[in-house]
C-alpha cells in the first residue's frame, strides 16, 4: 500500500510530463503534416493534368467517354497507331527537330561570341546593350508578325525552315546572350590571364580556355533553346502553310480543327510531342532551374 | 601595320595587369556584330517597319498600300472589338500575375525548403514550364470537357455542382478557364526565379533572428518577403509582359470565343491580319500592344530601381 502512492504520483508527473512532451512534439509534428501535405499538393498540380492525359492516350475510346471517367481496364497503343497511321504525323516531328535545332546551333554560334564580349572585353554601353536585347525579348510577337510576312513573302521565303529559325532569333538570341553571359561571368578570369600572359590571343583563350570551361552553360542555354523553338507556335502558324514545313505546335492545334481526329489520338500526340521535354526536365532539373535564373536574377 | 602595332602595344599593356580588355579596342564589337545584325535584321527593323505600316491603308488581297497618317489609330478608339480584346487582356494578365505570384512563392518555398526527395519536386515542377502551350491548351481543354471532362466529373462528386458546367462555352467560365489553365502552364517559371531569390538570402540573418525569439511568421514577414522584393519585381514584370502578349494558350483553347469572351489583343490582331488582311489597321493594333508593354517596362523601371539600388 504504502509503496503505491510515492509510485501512483511519480506515475501522474510522469504522465503530465509524457503529455507535455508529447504536444511539444506534437506540433512540430503537425507542422511537418502540413508541410507535407502542401508538397504533395504542389506535386499533384504540376503533374497530375499531364498524368491524365498520358491516361487518355492509352484508353480504348469506349472507356475514354465512360462516365464516371476511370482508370483504364487494359492498355492499347492504337491511339498511338492511328497519329501516324492516318497522317504523317512523323512529318511534323521531323520539321521540328530540323527546325529547333538549326535555332540553336545558330543562335549558340553567334550568340556565344557576343556573350563573351559582354562578359569580357572592353565594350562601351554594355548596360544598354544588353537591355535593349532583353527588350526585344519581351515585346510582343505580334507586333511584328505582319512586317516579318511581308519580308519573308518579298524574299520568296514563306513555308520554308529559313522562314521560322530566323524569326525565332528574336526570343532565342536574347536568352542565348543573357544566359551565357551570365555563365562566362562566372567563369574566373585568372585563367585568361594566364593564357594571355602565355601569349595566347584573346581569341585562343576563348577558345581554347573559355569555351571549354563554359561547356556546361553553353549546353545549358541549348536546352532552353531548344526547348523555345520546340514549342513556338505564332510564327510557325503564320509563317508555314503545308505540312511539309509545319511544325509539332501547329500539327497539334489543327488536329481536331481540321480533322475531328478523337481525343485519345489527341492525347497520344500531345504525349509523343512532349515526353521529350519532360525526360529532357527530369535529367537535367538543375542546370535547367540554373539557366533560368541565370537570365533573369543575375543580370 | 598600325592596327597590328597598336595590337602588339596593347597586348604587352594587358601583360602589365590592364586585364583581357585591353588586348584590341575592336574585337569586343568585332564579336559583338553577327549577333546584333540579326537582331537588328528580324526585331529591331521589323518593329520600325509595323510602325510605318500602322499609317497605311495596306489590304493583301486588294493590293493596295496608301498613307492614311493616324486614320488606323483613330479606328481603334472606336472599335468595340479591340476595347473588348484590351480590357480582356487585362483581366486575364492581372488575374493571372497575381494568382501565379501567390503560388509561385509556395512553390518556391515548397523547393526551397530541405528535405529527401527535393529533386523529385523540384523536376516535378518544372514539367508545366517544358509543356508545349499547345499541347497545355489541348491537354486542358480535354479536362473542361462538358461531358466527359474530369473536372465535371470531380467536382459533381464533391457536390460543388449540380449540372455539368460548360468551361469553354460559357463567356464567364471560359475566362476563368483560360487563366487557370494559364496559371498552371506559368506559375513555375515565376516560381524558379523566386527560389533563386530565396536562395540569395543569408542563412545568418535566419540564424539571428531566431536566436533573438523571432517565429517562424516574424522571419518570414520581416525576412523572407522583404528580401524576396527585388526578385519578386522582375519576375512579376516578365510574367506580366508575357502574360499581356498571350496567343497560343488562347487560340488553341477558345479562339477568343465564346461570343468575343476571351478574345485578348493577340488573337484580334491575328485576325485582323490574317483573316481580313487588312494589314493596316492590324499594324496599328500590333503597335498600340508594343506602347502598352512599353508602358508597364517604364512603370516597372521606375519602381524597380530604389529596390535594386537597395540590394546593391
Amino acid at each position: 500500500m504504502q509503496a503505491e502512492v510515492p509510485s501512483n504520483a511519480i506515475g501522474h508527473r510522469a504522465v503530465r510530463r509524457e503529455v507535455r512532451h508529447v504536444s511539444a512534439r506534437l506540433k512540430p509534428l503537425v507542422g511537418q503534416l502540413m508541410f507535407h501535405f502542401l508538397v504533395t499538393a504542389v506535386v499533384a498540380w504540376c503533374i497530375l493534368p499531364f498524368v491524365w492525359i498520358i491516361l487518355s492516350s492509352v484508353k480504348v475510346p469506349r472507356e475514354l467517354t465512360a462516365l464516371p471517367p476511370i482508370l483504364p481496364t487494359r492498355l492499347t497503343w492504337e491511339n498511338y497507331a492511328r497519329v501516324f497511321e492516318d497522317r504523317p504525323f512523323e512529318r511534323y516531328i521531323i520539321n521540328s527537330v530540323i527546325v529547333a535545332g538549326s535555332t540553336t546551333l545558330f543562335n549558340l554560334a553567334l550568340g556565344s561570341l557576343a556573350a563573351y564580349a559582354l562578359a569580357r572585353l572592353r565594350i562601351r554601353g554594355k548596360l544598354i546593350i544588353l537591355g535593349l536585347v532583353l527588350a526585344i525579348s519581351m515585346f510582343p510577337e505580334i507586333s511584328i508578325v505582319s512586317s516579318l510576312y511581308v519580308m519573308l513573302r518579298n524574299l520568296k521565303l514563306l513555308n520554308t525552315y529559313s522562314a521560322l529559325v530566323f524569326p525565332y532569333s528574336t526570343f532565342a538570341m536574347p536568352l542565348t546572350i543573357w544566359v551565357l553571359t551570365s555563365f562566362f561571368r562566372q567563369i574566373p578570369k585568372d585563367l585568361e590571364e594566364a593564357a594571355l600572359v602565355d601569349g595566347c590571343t584573346p581569341v585562343q583563350a576563348m577558345a581554347r580556355i573559355i569555351m571549354p570551361l563554359a561547356a556546361p552553360g553553353l549546353f545549358t542555354t541549348a536546352i532552353l533553346v531548344f526547348i523555345n523553338a520546340w514549342n513556338e507556335f505564332l510564327f510557325a502558324l503564320t509563317f508555314t502553310s503545308t505540312i511539309e514545313r509545319q511544325t509539332v505546335p501547329v500539327g497539334i492545334a489543327f488536329l481536331p480543327v481540321l480533322f475531328h481526329v478523337p481525343w485519345g489520338s489527341i492525347s497520344a500526340a500531345s504525349v509523343v510531342v512532349t515526353i521529350p521535354l519532360v525526360v529532357l526536365v527530369l535529367i537535367f532539373q538543375r542546370r535547367i532551374i540554373s539557366g533560368l535564373t541565370a537570365g533573369a536574377v543575375k543580370g | 601595320m598600325g592596327i597590328q602595332n597598336r595590337a602588339t602595344s596593347t597586348a604587352a599593356f594587358s601583360r602589365r595587369g590592364a586585364g583581357v580588355g585591353g588586348y584590341n579596342k575592336y574585337l569586343g564589337y568585332l564579336l559583338l556584330a553577327p549577333a546584333l545584325s540579326v537582331v537588328a535584321l528580324v526585331a529591331f527593323y521589323p518593329y520600325l517597319r509595323t510602325l510605318w505600316m500602322s499609317f497605311h491603308d495596306i489590304s493583301l488581297i486588294f493590293r493596295t498600300n496608301e498613307w492614311v497618317g493616324l486614320r488606323n489609330y483613330a479606328q481603334l478608339l472606336r472599335d468595340a472589338s479591340y476595347l473588348n480584346a484590351l480590357r480582356n487582356t487585362m483581366v486575364f494578365t492581372l488575374s493571372t500575375v497575381a494568382l501565379e505570384t501567390l503560388l509561385g512563392l509556395v512553390m518556391a518555398m515548397v523547393m526551397h525548403a530541405g528535405y529527401r526527395g527535393r529533386g523529385v519536386v523540384r523536376a516535378a515542377v518544372l514539367v508545366p514550364w517544358a509543356i508545349p502551350t499547345v499541347v497545355t491548351s489541348m491537354m486542358w481543354s480535354w479536362i473542361y470537357n462538358v461531358d466527359y471532362g474530369i473536372l465535371n466529373y470531380l467536382l459533381g462528386r464533391l457536390g460543388l455542382l449540380s449540372g455539368p458546367a460548360n468551361w469553354l462555352g460559357e463567356p464567364r467560365l471560359a475566362m476563368v478557364a483560360a487563366i487557370i489553365a494559364d496559371v498552371w502552364k506559368t506559375t513555375p517559371f515565376i516560381a524558379i526565379i523566386l527560389l533563386a531569390g530565396l536562395q540569395g538570402i543569408s542563412q545568418d540573418l535566419y540564424e539571428a533572428a531566431t536566436i533573438d525569439g523571432a517565429g517562424a511568421r516574424a522571419r518570414f514577414f520581416s525576412i523572407t518577403l522583404p528580401l524576396l522584393v527585388p526578385t519578386g519585381l522582375i519576375a512579376v514584370l516578365l510574367r506580366l509582359l508575357d502574360a499581356f502578349r498571350v496567343f497560343a494558350l488562347i487560340f488553341v483553347l477558345t479562339n477568343g470565343g465564346p461570343a468575343d469572351a476571351t478574345e485578348v489583343l493577340s488573337t484580334y490582331a491575328y485576325k485582323v491580319l490574317f483573316s481580313t488582311t487588312d494589314f493596316g489597321y492590324g499594324s496599328a493594333i500590333a503597335t498600340s500592344m508594343f506602347l502598352y508593354v512599353l508602358v508597364i517596362a517604364a512603370v516597372f523601371v521606375l519602381f524597380l530601381r530604389p529596390h535594386l539600388a537597395e540590394v546593391e
